[in-house]
């Protein structure tokens, strides 16, 4: 069957993709680890450089692959939600509303010297994001036209990027330079601890966006017919908004905004398994998100070492041809 | 009454809160076809979504199957009604099967994976539509009228009681029209359904429909067969309708008749008539036709289009007075035409004109017809 040879070479190649990177990234840097010291370091028997790769590439590996796994998936339930194929978290404005909440958060934290916790972190981001997509909403109900829902969402996030500049400049504490690093997006500073918080928000939520892959399925036929297939569709919606929040929540709080992988990934997913079957989606978004990002990371990385990029740049330049490749393509259609 | 498959009950429907029709009491039983009539935006389509609970009711109640719809699990609903509605199905990177197979979507398990006999009725709702040779096209590169057949393919593998359809033959032409609804029929015979549907052709309407709804100016004005609510002067009222007319025998429209001092006689019969009659109203030439007896075909076209018809009752002969009155009518005509080669014994007034039509030089030959709006030059 030629759906289901597809079908498995495509996940053959991301699987396949996936762990050649995360080598890559291990070999990678201003230190390079050796294939055969990166699986005697796995393996337990130490080298020299255990520490460079255990606590500081293989976190950051673990949180680049899962947050971007995290963006895509988030991309691809947006996209169902609103029916559009170049919605996303950062192209919406959720990521940046979710910036400016953090920011605000984590200045009132650190004027009064207490440091913020990764669960709290999260909870900023969460509500940050969904002020944003009350927001996006809101439009949405009063607007039909796809791009000028785009358009309110990159205002959106405009406004938000301009509110947590100010905040930013005008907060003084010497962890401005890091806040201002994070607002750019990185993945860099990573901890365990931090790959174990998130690892329990993403993972989670993956699991039930695949267990929503049914209605998922019925509501990309478009709301009248989902409801006549029997989904609950007041019920379907929120758990769709929510799952996509805190998605990008998560990717927000521990690594800043990161843009266009939510709507890039998805978009290539489709046009290499040629379907939109949310069964085949979901887990195919997240670990093409997973790669991206990590091949993202590594050029962010290793390109102009020792000075590393922001993680948003690099996924700006693969990215954003995507997007008005997709625009092209439906501009086409339409005609 | 406990027959009724679904049905309303005081129910109000509008947008934003606005009742928009109220009270409404309709309903259906499972092997019955009932169909709304009525002008644009009268209200047929808001009906229809609201009870398939599209809308929200704004008052009453929506029962189906002997439970009120509100109290209903969805999944109950979705397996006991199933639409064809107008808004567009997105079918992104789906094939004409893929779409048919949502219709199993109330069947399937909790990641919607079909089984063998999901997949062979599937294929039997494609096979019933005639769908077999486009269903393994993207769907969203098929015809509308494929789409259409492969939408109501979906609709039946969802093997629902009652399916809810508006305007289900808009972009058909109209061989897949009859073909549609001859497809909706079978189901109603054969698998006992429920038929509710919105239909804007009244020809149709009034042929598969067991019961017909009248929708006008927002409100439910008449429920009935077809044999009580199509009549001319019912449906003229209905539609609003000042141009033209509306003939209940033919389930057939006319266009508006062109008044004035008739310039051409037509004798016609036979249905010899209706094409000279129509030629002559496209080209705005007033004319009058005679002697049809009411049980011609020609004679409900005549009725319709010429200012003045002289004609003798079903199955009478043409005596002399009507004879008298199709002469003096004549009389006030340039032309006569005469559609009429053969004559029988009914009809020889008919033969007696064209005489004296000839005698008289007025008689225009069928070729020259156009004589009459050209002004007659040399051709």
């Amino acid at each position: 069957m030629e759906k289901r040879t597809r079908l498995i070479l495509g996940f053959l190649a991301l699987l396949l993709g996936l762990v050649g990177l995360v080598v890559w990234n291990v070999n990678a840097g201003s230190v390079h680890v050796s294939p055969g010291e990166i699986v005697s370091i796995l393996l337990g028997r130490g080298g020299g450089n255990v520490v460079i790769v255990r606590s500081i590439r293989l976190p950051r590996i673990f949180a680049a692959a899962l947050l971007g796994g995290a963006l895509a998936l988030s991309g691809f339930l947006l996209q169902t939600f609103f029916a559009n194929p170049i919605a996303g978290p950062f192209i919406l404005g959720i990521s940046s509303g979710a910036k400016l909440i953090l920011s605000l958060t984590l200045i009132g934290f650190l004027s009064r010297g207490v440091a913020v916790g990764s669960v709290a972190l999260i909870l900023a981001s969460f509500v940050g994001a969904m002020l944003s997509m009350s927001f996006v909403l809101l439009i949405s109900s009063k607007v039909k036209r796809m791009s000028l829902l785009i358009i309110s969402g990159v205002m959106i996030g405009y406004i938000c990027s301009a509110v947590t500049d100010f905040v930013i400049t005008f907060a003084d504490d010497a962890n401005i330079v890091n806040l201002h690093h994070w607002s750019l997006g990185s993945f860099s500073g990573i901890t365990w601890g931090n790959v174990g918080v998130m690892a329990s928000v993403i993972l989670p939520a993956l699991v039930v966006a695949f267990l929503l892959s049914k209605p998922i399925s019925a509501y990309q036929l478009g709301e009248v017919y989902a409801q006549n297939m029997g989904v609950n569709v007041r019920a379907f919606r929120a758990a769709l908004i929510l799952l996509s929040s805190v998605l990008s929540a998560a990717v927000t709080a521990f690594a800043g905004p990161i843009s266009f992988v939510g709507v890039a990934v998805p978009h290539l997913i489709r046009s290499i398994f040629k379907t939109a079957k949310p069964l085949v989606m979901i887990p195919a978004c997240f670990l093409g998100g997973a790669v991206f990002c990590l091949l993202c990371d590594l050029i962010a990385r290793t390109a102009f070492a020792p000075t590393e990029l922001s993680i948003s740049s690099v996924t700006a330049l693969f990215g954003a041809p995507v997007v008005i490749l997709v625009m092209l393509r439906r501009q086409k259609e339409n005609l | 009454m406990d027959t009724w498959y679904i049905r309303t009950e005081h129910m109000d429907v509008g947008y934003d809160g606005v009742p928009l029709i109220r009270d409404i009491e309709i309903g259906v039983r499972r092997g019955e076809i009932l169909t709304l009539i009525g002008p644009n935006g009268s209200g047929k389509s808001t009906i229809l979504k609201s009870m398939i609970r599209q809308l929200k009711l704004l008052a009453g109640v929506v029962v189906l199957d002997g439970e009120a719809m509100a109290a209903m699990k969805e999944g109950d609903i979705a397996r006991k009604m199933a639409i064809v509605m107008t808004e567009r199905l997105r079918a992104e990177l789906m094939t004409g099967e893929d779409v048919v197979a949502t219709g199993r979507y109330p069947y399937t398990g909790r990641l919607g994976i079909l089984t063998k006999t999901d997949k062979e009725k599937v294929q039997e709702a494609i096979a019933l539509v005639h769908g077999e040779d486009f269903a393994d096209r993207p769907f969203s590169q098929i015809s509308d009228g494929q789409r259409q057949r492969l939408l109501l393919a979906r609709a039946v593998c969802q093997e629902p009681e009652v399916i809810v359809l508006d305007e289900p033959t808009s972009f058909l032409d109209v061989k897949h029209k009859l073909e549609l609804l001859e497809i909706l029929k079978k189901l109603v015979r054969e698998r006992n359904v429920a038929v509710l549907m919105s239909l804007h052709e009244l020809d149709l309407a009034q042929k598969i429909s067991d019961r017909v709804v009248c929708v006008a100016s927002n409100a439910v004005d008449r429920c009935g067969t077809p044999e009580e609510i199509f009549t001319n002067e019912y449906i003229e009222a209905l539609y609003g309708m000042e141009a033209g007319s509306y003939n209940a025998l033919f389930g057939s429209l006319e266009m508006g008749r062109v008044g004035g001092q008739p310039r051409a006689f037509v004798i016609g019969g036979a249905g010899r008539g209706i094409p000279v009659y129509r030629a002559l109203q496209r080209r705005g030439v007033p004319f009058a036709a005679g002697i049809l007896a009411e049980n011609d075909v020609d004679y409900a076209v005549a009725k319709a289009l010429a200012v003045e018809t002289v004609a003798v009752p079903a199955f009478a002969p043409m005596d002399e007075g009507t004879l008298e009155k199709a002469r003096a009518l004549m009389a006030g005509c340039q032309s006569v035409i005469c559609c009429l080669s053969d004559f029988g014994p009914l009809n020889e007034a008919d033969r007696t004109l064209r005489d004296e039509a000839a005698a008289q030089g007025k008689l225009l030959p069928l070729d020259r017809l156009s004589d009459l709006w050209t002004g007659g030059e040399p051709r």
